[in-house]
């Protein structure tokens, strides 16, 4: 088990050997950057969104690409930890929403804040936590980040407070953190994340209320995956306009499977809260591929062939890729590399 | 207790309890600028009980914050706050109002420090008044010591005196654990004599220490928050039979000082403790569980007697709350059952 961990971690990491054909690649030339167009947000109580194009260079694009392969790698080990009962308990897994995680951070910065509610692997990794401390944490040991007493729904951070197991108590924790981003006066903001099924929690209204009031740099951000557990938006909320919920707070509608939708956005929403305007509310609208937790096999109350569909269509690690690959910012071979790299078929590490 | 100078006489100061929470905060608002308090009313009203007089005045309103009728969000607000480095004071109108945000206190609060592993302390106190007031009726007299101090990772004070109420709030708020002020309304009026040395900006009164109000012989009687001066009430007619008692203040809740509870049982024999809440898993009913556990068992000469508030939601008539919350008389009849006169 030991080995395992270090092999999986090493390997995660990118320290594996570099075959020859990384010669021929490096060899190539690539363009520096390109340009993008995006989904025009939808919008409530704002007069302009994010723009609708935007410049992604080679070495940002390599880094989202890392990163959002490195999570759902890491993801999908898990998933197989759990089904090996290494992982115990509740196991909710991102697969799907990579491009919130690694969107969001690319449109903050390391002093700002973010908080989140069970889903959090993800956001953990983002936030800058280890693939090994993470793992660790999952499976009870104490190299874990919370030395084991904590598990998959408590990981913290450095400006990441977890990893929230009430629903919807993570909320008004966010404006809580905002007010102390206020209180002193650093320009930093909070990212305050919750589901579809959290939006309907009353409290989340509550602190919506209070952080318009005192303008607290707050960001509200639903992650709408359209399940809350096994009840789908219609039939948990009167308006599934989730980016209209804050009502007398402005808000946008954002494609959440498009990395650079979610990474302009989030530049956006921050300036906003930044120049004191007060808070703002952001619906990031995302899919998961694994059922709420493991105990859901997520068939019960979907069906196989949406899930296929969005694989297809919307995937956003192959949504970035393509886009690298036809504007020559990487090369498909460079970006197997990559999936090679993070990988973890059990015959891979084994050669470690 | 500082030698008095024959030459220079200090008259000790008589202090309200309210006077006392009302300086323990503002000496801490003045010591650390993270300090600040929120709640209902205690800004422009200056608190519904007027506990926080004169402190938005004197801090604005950036330090003193008037916040909407929602306990479950600006208790959250408060606890994130905590988390993000501030010290946060959380007003809870009563603690009754608590149960809307009991979540936020629990599972925000004080499971954190745990859960994450040592990596995120949350500094908060929540505070307000505790327990029966007068007249107003079953939703508004809840006692919460037992249920908040039922959970690992809070500290529960309650205080009686004024002395207890400035230095234990002041420790509460330079404790960076989730700590929970259990107050008393009917005493925030009540005046007692301040020793100098609770005249100073660094009194504190330890958490986890309980204090003997009186000492005695025959039977230790341990109670906290109010009924402790109605337990000073029964000593003192008690005194006239010949009976001495101990009477324990306990001052916290959690954790509990069974030591000084255990060393007096050994010494008197006999064990009665008095408590407003209900009897049911309440305060007594720990100190009795921890007494059996424990060294004091072996020298009771009788079994331990629990005065408690009446097992009802608080009634209104007043014939009926006066017989719903322990009077001098059930406690000096409990002492008298207990030691057999």
């Amino acid at each position: 088990m030991r080995k395992m961990l270090a092999a999986v971690s090493r390997v995660l990491s990118g320290a594996s050997q570099k075959p020859a054909s990384r010669v021929l690649v490096a060899s190539r030339n690539f363009a520096n950057d390109a340009t993008f167009e995006i989904k025009k947000c939808d919008l409530h109580r704002l007069e302009e969104g994010p723009p609708v194009t935007t410049v992604l260079t080679r070495e940002d694009g390599l880094k989202y690409y890392r990163m959002m392969q490195t999570v759902r790698r890491m993801e999908l080990k898990a998933d197989q930890l759990y089904k090996q009962k290494i992982i115990r308990g509740f196991c909710h897994l991102c697969d799907g929403q990579e491009a919130c995680c690694v969107g969001l951070e690319a449109g903050i910065n390391p002093t700002d804040h973010l908080i989140t509610a069970y889903r959090a692997h993800g956001f953990t990794f983002t936030r800058g936590l280890s693939v090994r401390e993470i793992l660790a944490e999952l499976t009870g040991r104490k190299g874990g980040c919370a030395k084991g007493k904590g598990g998959s729904m408590h990981m913290y951070a450095k400006n990441f407070y977890g990893g929230n197991g009430i629903v919807g108590a993570q909320v008004p924790l966010g404006a809580g953190i905002a007010l102390a981003c206020k209180y002193n006066g650093k320009d930093e903001v909070c990212l305050t994340l919750y589901g579809d099924g959290a939006a309907n929690q009353g409290q989340i209204f509550e602190a919506y209320n209070m952080a318009a009031l005192w303008k607290l740099p707050c960001i509200f951000i639903c992650e709408n995956n359209r399940y809350g557990m096994g009840t789908s938006v219609e039939r948990a909320a009167a308006s599934t306009d989730y980016y209209k919920r804050g009502d007398f707070i402005p808000g946008l509608r954002v494609d959440g499977m498009d990395i650079l939708c979610v990474r302009e956005a989030t530049r956006f929403a921050a300036a906003y809260c930044r120049s004191g305007k007060g808070p703002i509310l952001m619906e990031l609208q995302t899919y998961r591929y694994h059922g709420h937790s493991m105990s859901d096999p997520g068939v019960s109350y979907r069906t196989r062939e949406e899930i296929q569909e969005v694989r297809s269509k919307s995937d956003p690690i192959m949504l970035l890729k393509d886009r690298m690959v036809n504007s020559n910012l990487a090369s498909v071979e460079e970006l197997k590399e990559i999936d090679v790299e993070r990988s973890l078929e059990p015959g891979r590490w084994r050669m470690q | 207790m500082a030698a008095v100078s024959g030459l220079v006489r200090r008259p000790l100061r008589q202090v309200t309890v309210r006077d006392a929470i009302n300086q323990g905060m503002d000496e801490e608002l003045e010591r650390d600028e993270k300090v600040f308090l929120l709640g209902e009313e205690v800004a422009q009203y200056d608190g519904a009980y007027k506990v926080s007089r004169g402190l938005w005045k004197k801090y604005g309103d950036k330090r003193i914050i008037d916040t909407p009728i929602s306990e479950m969000g600006f208790a959250g607000i408060a606890v994130g706050a905590a988390m993000a480095g501030l010290r946060p004071i959380c007003e809870f109108m009563t603690f009754n109002f608590s149960m809307q945000a009991i979540d936020q206190v629990i599972n925000s609060a004080a499971k954190t420090y745990y859960m994450s592993g040592g990596l995120q302390s949350v500094p908060i106190v929540f505070r307000g008044p505790n327990g029966a007031s007068a007249g107003v009726a079953a939703q508004h007299s809840q006692c919460f010591a037992a249920w908040y101090g039922h959970c690992p990772g809070l500290k529960v004070v309650s205080p009686w005196n004024s002395e207890d109420a400035k230095g234990l709030i002041k420790s509460a708020i330079r404790d960076n654990n989730p700590v929970v002020v259990l107050e008393n309304e009917l005493m925030y009026g009540v005046p007692f004599e301040f020793p100098p040395e609770a005249q100073s900006k660094d009194f504190l009164v330890p958490i986890g220490k309980a204090k003997i109000e009186r000492q005695g012989t025959h039977i230790t009687v341990v109670s906290h928050s109010r009924p402790v001066g109605h337990c000073l009430e029964a000593a003192a007619v008690l005194s006239k039979e010949g009976v001495e008692c101990e009477v324990i203040n306990m001052r916290t809740i959690r954790p509990m000082d069974m030591e000084t509870i255990e060393a007096s049982v050994m010494k008197t024999n006999h064990l009665v403790t008095v408590e407003g809440g209900w009897p049911q898993f309440g305060v007594g009913a720990e100190i009795c569980a921890r007494i059996m556990e424990g060294p004091a068992f072996n020298f009771l000469d009788a079994p331990a007697v629990r005065v408690t508030g009446a097992d009802v939601p608080m009634p209104y008539a007043k014939i009926l709350e006066d017989n719903s919350i322990p009077q001098v008389k059930d406690i000096i009849f409990a002492i008298k059952k207990t030691l057999n006169i």
